[in-house]
């Protein structure tokens, strides 16, 4: 059985005294779509961002590629080049086009050449819908379309994983769709990727895992369908019943 | 008026000796203050130290001072005539460089100031960045010079250049300290000596003074009320 990519080992973490990750182990196999629901402050987001270390930890051990997280410095910034990161207010660089968003991380981190990087970029903005927007700054995009330039973005780095953290929270709930297409597309292609959302159509079909967290712990993963239908905790039972009614 | 008509030849050389020891002085500060607000925003902590401590220290002590100390502190430390200052080519343009050890150290003094102030208007345009930007370019694995120089200084320049020409302005008007210490060949110090020297009235005079201030600050406050209308037609 080949090693998972990611492995979080007893990890905690305190915001002063908040605790909000308790103990959490949780593996995440290659080609593996795992998703991570909970209610709001359950600490599914700082989970999603401690594994890119933009949250540090206070206790136990993540574990990416075989390697544990580097600490700082030079090692940190290449884990970081293999881990894509998709954030909720999309954090595009607002004063650089589409297309430059794209090619920034390959041309500066990677050292590709501007042509080399940029034809990747286009073929990931067409991929993602948006190819006629290169040449447009993200203020004058839609959200749904700042989202699959985000998408692209990270992708141009070619991670070996992927980190959506409620990527799709704040778009208006039409252009939800059009993201969700483009990431269960990616699921399809086997990429490995954690999603921190609320879609909960999503992960029913796309998810092979679904997470579920409250207060800071993980209290139960199975797969989609288990889960939904035959929630095991009192607590889970109590939030899909909340989420589910609408 | 008349004072400053016969005067004009002395006036204009003041003026210019005043420009050269400015622009020199805007330059230094910029660069310094630059690298002080990267050491005050660095992960690491002895850096961050440094630079708080040279704020506090440069922010909060008089220019005078600070001119005294530079004019009168250095030499003793080993920096005798500042003459690293003496820069070939650049002496041949700002012959003071050359030929005038008093402006050399004015030229520290006002540079050592100003970078405070420069250091903490740019800080100040680096808050304004949301942090998302910065989170987002070390997710891609920039380092943190590569996002300070391609993500986070692109957008922090565009709020803090009105507050760092702010921060010039009171610069060339410091820089008349330099000259009331007789010895910089600057506009204040031509002032001096038409009035002390050659015993012409004082209010001519400084009245010429003043106008050689507002003919370098005023367009430089217009071009920066231009700049922050462009900047405004460009935020959304």
């Amino acid at each position: 059985m080949p090693e998972p990519l990611i492995e979080l080992n007893a990890v905690n973490k305190w915001f002063g005294s908040l605790h909000v990750l308790r103990d959490v182990n949780l593996t995440v196999d290659r080609g593996e779509v795992v998703v991570v629901i909970g209610p709001s402050g359950s600490g599914k987001s700082t989970l999603c961002r401690a594994i890119n270390r933009l949250e540090t930890i206070n206790s136990g051990t993540i574990i990416f590629d075989g390697k544990p997280l580097p600490e700082e410095g030079k090692q940190l910034a290449r884990l970081r080049s293999e881990v894509g990161m998709v954030f909720q207010s999309f954090n595009l660089f607002s004063h650089l086009t589409i297309l430059e968003n794209v090619t920034l991380g390959p041309i500066k981190v990677r050292r590709e050449s501007k042509a080399v990087a940029k034809e990747r970029a286009m073929k990931l903005l067409d991929r993602v819908g948006i190819g006629n927007q290169a040449d447009k700054h993200p203020g004058q995009l839609s959200g749904g379309q700042q989202q699959r330039a985000a998408i692209a973005r990270a992708l141009a780095m070619q991670p070996k994983a992927m980190l959506f953290d409620e990527p799709t929270s704040a778009l208006d709930p039409e252009m939800v769709g059009e993201v969700l297409d483009v990431m269960t597309s990616l699921a399809v292609e086997g990429m490995t990727m954690i999603v921190v959302t609320h879609e909960m159509g999503f992960a029913r079909h796309a998810a092979k895992r679904v997470v579920f967290m409250a207060d800071g712990e993980l209290v139960e993963q199975a797969p989609p369908a288990e889960f939904f239908d035959n929630p095991r905790s009192e607590r889970a039972r109590d939030f899909l019943s909340k989420v589910l009614q609408h | 008026m008349s004072i400053l008509i016969d005067n004009f030849d002395l006036f204009a050389n003041g003026l210019l000796g005043t420009i050269r020891l400015c622009l020199l002085a805007a330059v230094g500060s910029l660069l310094l203050g630059g690298l002080i607000a990267a050491f005050r925003v660095s992960p690491l902590p002895p850096l961050r130290a440094l630079g708080t401590g040279y704020v506090t220290v440069f922010r909060n002590m008089p220019l005078t001072v600070v001119m005294f100390l530079s004019a009168f502190g250095l030499p003793p430390l080993g920096v005798n005539e500042a003459s690293f200052l003496n820069v070939p080519g650049l002496n041949f343009l700002i012959p003071q460089l050359g030929n005038n050890a008093f402006f050399r150290f004015a030229l520290i003094a006002i540079v050592l100031y100003t970078s405070a102030f420069v250091c903490e208007a740019l800080r100040a345009g680096i808050n304004a960045v949301p942090t998302g930007q910065a989170e987002a370019a070390r997710s891609l694995g920039l380092t943190f010079t590569q996002n300070l120089r391609n993500v986070v200084l692109p957008q922090a320049w565009k709020f803090a250049v009105v507050p760092i020409g702010s921060v010039i302005i009171a610069m060339i008007k410091n820089s008349a300290i330099a000259g009331s210490f007789g010895v910089a060949g600057d506009l204040m110090y031509t002032s001096d000596v038409l009035v002390s020297q050659e015993g012409l009235p004082l209010l001519p005079v400084f009245l010429g003074l003043s106008g050689g201030y507002l003919l370098l600050t005023i367009p430089l406050g217009l071009f920066l009320d231009a700049v922050e209308r462009r900047r405004a037609a460009t935020i959304r």
